[in-house]
């Protein structure tokens, strides 16, 4: 099996999108190694999001492919593509008329699990994102924390233990304190489950704090990829802006006397 | 006597009118539901298809339902007197709230779960059935509240078509003028509505905390199906009719359903036929749609009401005429128009006798000279047709203070008599006339066309039972005026029951007894 073949893999091939007679991408071109996780950088409105919707085929392009594990996303079944990428979203978007339990389960029973493999898969993963306590698992999502609730939608994206992760501005709505605390948690659970992750942000401190790998999106195309040390050392004028205020923040902690 | 002394009285009946309209309301609900949720998933899925059928459910509610049970009555399969055709018009009436409330339920889903849900994998069913419909559930409760609501009011006028429930006790009320009867069929019918409605928000308020498995859902969904079912094929075997009963009709008022009694009772002393009554249907329009569907096969009509208001002619004078003319039109119709009855009863133009006393006024060319500082009340009927109020205003040139109120007849005489009005269209046969002491202005220029009371009856049945004709025949004559005054007086003064009086009048005057 070639590289791009692998379970988990993703690949662009100098794929179009429009929106309307906007053009959001134009001929974008990526490699998604299987196990990388890879932090996808750019300003509102250049498109991250359109990324990983093209992933798990809730849009389809209009010229180029994308494959996943080698294979075009309109060959996929698109419901059994999507039971393969979790997805995590900003908002969350728990069922406010299941509990916690019930709405990590819903696609492990999608799938057709028995209850005994569905209720020993929901305890696995409320450990595993340090919600095993206090009974969490027959709570309403409207019990919870903005925090705790991001913790569940990541536990639901993984349940069924599908090789792909899509996260689109998964911390986003967190308070800094917590969103630092949610990054350690990623990097903990990620060193556990090796998923391919694709996760948008326009948050570059973010991208460095989770990614391997880091691409930086703009006017439609990939400007720079390559390792999170790479890119903070790029002085290309699509990069520089975007690393402007860690430099800031850089410069009032360590100030040059 | 009080509601409370009727209702022990009248236990039996009231049991089964409370079944009929929980029967009528609760199939009606449930048929509308389930045709209603999809036609509103369907309309939130799709505005373009849904559109139309919205707009159609929106029409239908602003139809009244008395029009609708008219239109829908020569029917076949809906059609029809009876619970099958009142258990339409209530799904009808019952459609939109449902579907708007579906609707407006599954839009206003956060589309963010509709994402989460797709990106997880979710067919288009399985995101309908775990997420959409279980958040839209508390929404499309309330529309079943309120349909559920509005049914019971509704289910009241079906007592027209025949339907029962506790508008009968209402619609009686109303003609015989006799407010306990009425709030004896209303006062339950709010007291139901009200329990429906509370039962209805204490599941809506359930449904927030309760998510039950699949299994249980299913089981509740074929259990409904099962009531259901067996509720509508009852329905449909209730209204299965046998050849050897006569359906006996009359319309809503007091004079009506005597008529109907003396039929009924007529019929039955003198031949070996069943006769069922269906007594008190909502008016002319109602019992004319239902004689020629043949829901009944014999009721009493006057010829002047015939000649314009059935088959739109002009008005005529001449009493002889009028009748060869409009039994030729039945003939052709298939039904036959025995020989009148004996008395006739014309549109009667009241006032108060104080007032006629006062202003010297007792014919209708004087009254038009005072008319002016007048309030005119009028039935629906009488206002709408055309030997009725336009035609009388002409002749006369009567211009009132105020346009005519229309009000329900039986209300009528209480709002002369009330000084709430000072100019009323009532029966010239009544026996309020005398029991209130109005006057009855004279119609000097011969406006009015002959109103003779006759039995129309269908030609089919007539034929097949020649003993029918002949009993129904061996009344023509025998009713005059004074008799019909003096029972309707009975009835709507003294508070006597009509088939007592018209039993009492057959031994008296025809020597019948049974």
């Amino acid at each position: 099996m070639t590289a791009s073949g692998a379970t988990g893999a993703i690949a662009f091939r100098d794929v179009h999108f429009s929106r309307g007679a906007q053009p959001i991408l134009r001929g974008f071109s990526l490699d998604i190694a299987a196990g990388d996780t890879l932090a996808l950088v750019g300003r509102s409105g250049a498109g991250k999001s359109t990324i990983l919707r093209l992933i798990n085929r809730l849009l389809v392009a209009d010229a180029g492919a994308v494959l996943v594990e080698a294979r075009d996303t309109r060959e996929w079944n698109p419901f059994e593509l999507r039971r393969r990428a979790g997805y995590v979203m900003q908002e969350v978007g728990l069922f406010p008329h299941l509990t916690i339990g019930e709405n990590i389960a819903t696609v492990p029973r999608l799938l057709g699990w028995d209850d005994s493999r569905v209720q020993q898969r929901v305890a696995e993963l409320l450990e595993l994102v340090g919600l095993s306590a206090n009974g969490y698992s027959s709570r309403r999502p409207d019990q919870l924390s903005g925090g705790q609730r991001q913790r569940v939608g990541v536990a639901r994206a993984l349940a069924a233990d599908p090789p792909i992760l899509l996260m689109d501005e998964p911390f986003g709505a967190l308070d800094p304190v917590t969103r630092a605390e949610m990054h350690r948690e990623f990097r903990r659970i990620q060193e556990r489950v090796r998923k391919t992750v694709v996760l948008v942000t326009h948050d570059m401190a973010e991208a460095f704090a989770l990614a391997t790998q880091v691409g930086v999106l703009s006017e439609g195309v990939l400007a720079v990829m390559g390792e999170p040390a790479t890119v903070a050392r790029s002085n290309d004028a699509r990069v520089r802006p975007l690393l402007a205020p860690l430099l800031e923040a850089t410069a009032v902690l360590e100030p040059r006397s | 006597m009080t509601v409370f002394h009727f209702w022990r009285t009248h236990t039996g009946e009231f049991m089964t009118l409370l079944g009929q309209h929980v029967l009528l309301v609760g199939v009606s609900t449930l048929v509308a539901i389930i045709a209603g949720v999809p036609i509103g998933m369907l309309a939130a899925r799709r505005p373009r298809a849904g559109a139309p059928i919205v707009w159609l459910a929106n029409v239908v509610q602003t139809i009244p339902s008395l029009a609708m049970f008219g239109f829908l009555l020569p029917l076949p399969l809906i059609g029809g007197l009876g619970a099958r055709v009142a258990i339409f018009v209530l799904i009808l009436y019952a459609l939109l709230p449902i579907v708007r409330t579906t609707t407006a339920g599954l839009r206003s889903i956060d589309p963010v779960l509709i994402e989460a849900g797709t990106a997880m994998g979710m067919t288009p069913g399985q995101l309908m059935r775990q997420v959409e419909l279980p958040l839209a559930l508390p929404s499309i409760v309330a529309g079943i509240r309120v349909a559920a609501v509005i049914g019971v009011g509704t289910a009241t006028i079906a007592a027209a078509v025949g339907a029962g429930g506790f508008g009968e006790y209402i619609f009686r009320g109303l003609s015989m003028v006799d407010s306990t009867v009425i709030l004896a069929g209303a006062v339950p019918s709010a007291i139901l509505a009200l329990s429906i409605d509370g039962a209805l928000t204490l599941l809506e308020r359930g449904l927030k905390n309760f998510r039950g498995s699949r299994r249980t859902t299913a089981r509740v969904v074929a259990a409904v199906l099962v009531v259901v079912f067996a509720a509508v094929s009852v329905v449909a075997l209730s209204s299965r009719r046998s050849a050897d009963v006569i359906r006996v009709g009359s319309k809503n008022f007091t004079e009506q359903i005597i008529l109907g009694e003396i039929l009924a009772q007529t019929i039955e002393s003198r031949t070996r036929l069943h006769v069922e009554r269906r007594l008190n249907l909502g008016g002319t329009f109602i019992c004319d749609r239902a004689v020629r569907a043949g829901d009944i096969d014999a009721y009493v009509e006057y010829s002047g009401t015939a000649q314009t208001a059935i088959f739109h002619q002009p008005v005529q004078t001449d009493a002889r005429q009028v009748f060869a003319a409009i039994k030729a039109r039945y003939a052709a119709g298939g039904l036959t128009l025995l020989d009148p009855l004996g008395f006739e009863n014309t549109f009667a133009m009241l006032i108060r006798a104080d007032d006629a006393v006062r202003l010297n006024v007792h014919t209708l060319s004087e009254a038009a000279s005072v008319a002016a500082s007048w309030r005119a009340g009028f039935g629906y009927e009488f206002l709408q047709r055309e030997d009725g109020y336009p035609g009388l205003a002409r002749t006369y040139g009567l211009h009132f203070a105020r346009p005519p109120t229309a009000m329900d007849l039986s209300l009528i005489y209480r709002a002369l008599a009330g000084r709430q009005v000072d100019f009323i269209a009532g029966d010239a046969t009544s026996g309020l006339i005398d029991a209130y002491g109005f006057t009855m202005l004279e119609d000097d220029r011969h406006y009015f066309p002959p109103y003779d009371a006759a039995v129309v009856a269908r030609s089919a049945v007539v034929l097949a039972h020649p003993e029918l004709r002949d009993a129904l025949a061996s009344l023509s004559g025998r009713v005059t005026v004074a008799d019909m005054r003096r029972m309707n007086r009975a009835v709507d003064a003294d508070r006597a029951d009509p088939a007592a009086v018209a039993r009492e009048f057959l031994a008296k005057t025809l020597k019948i007894s049974r």
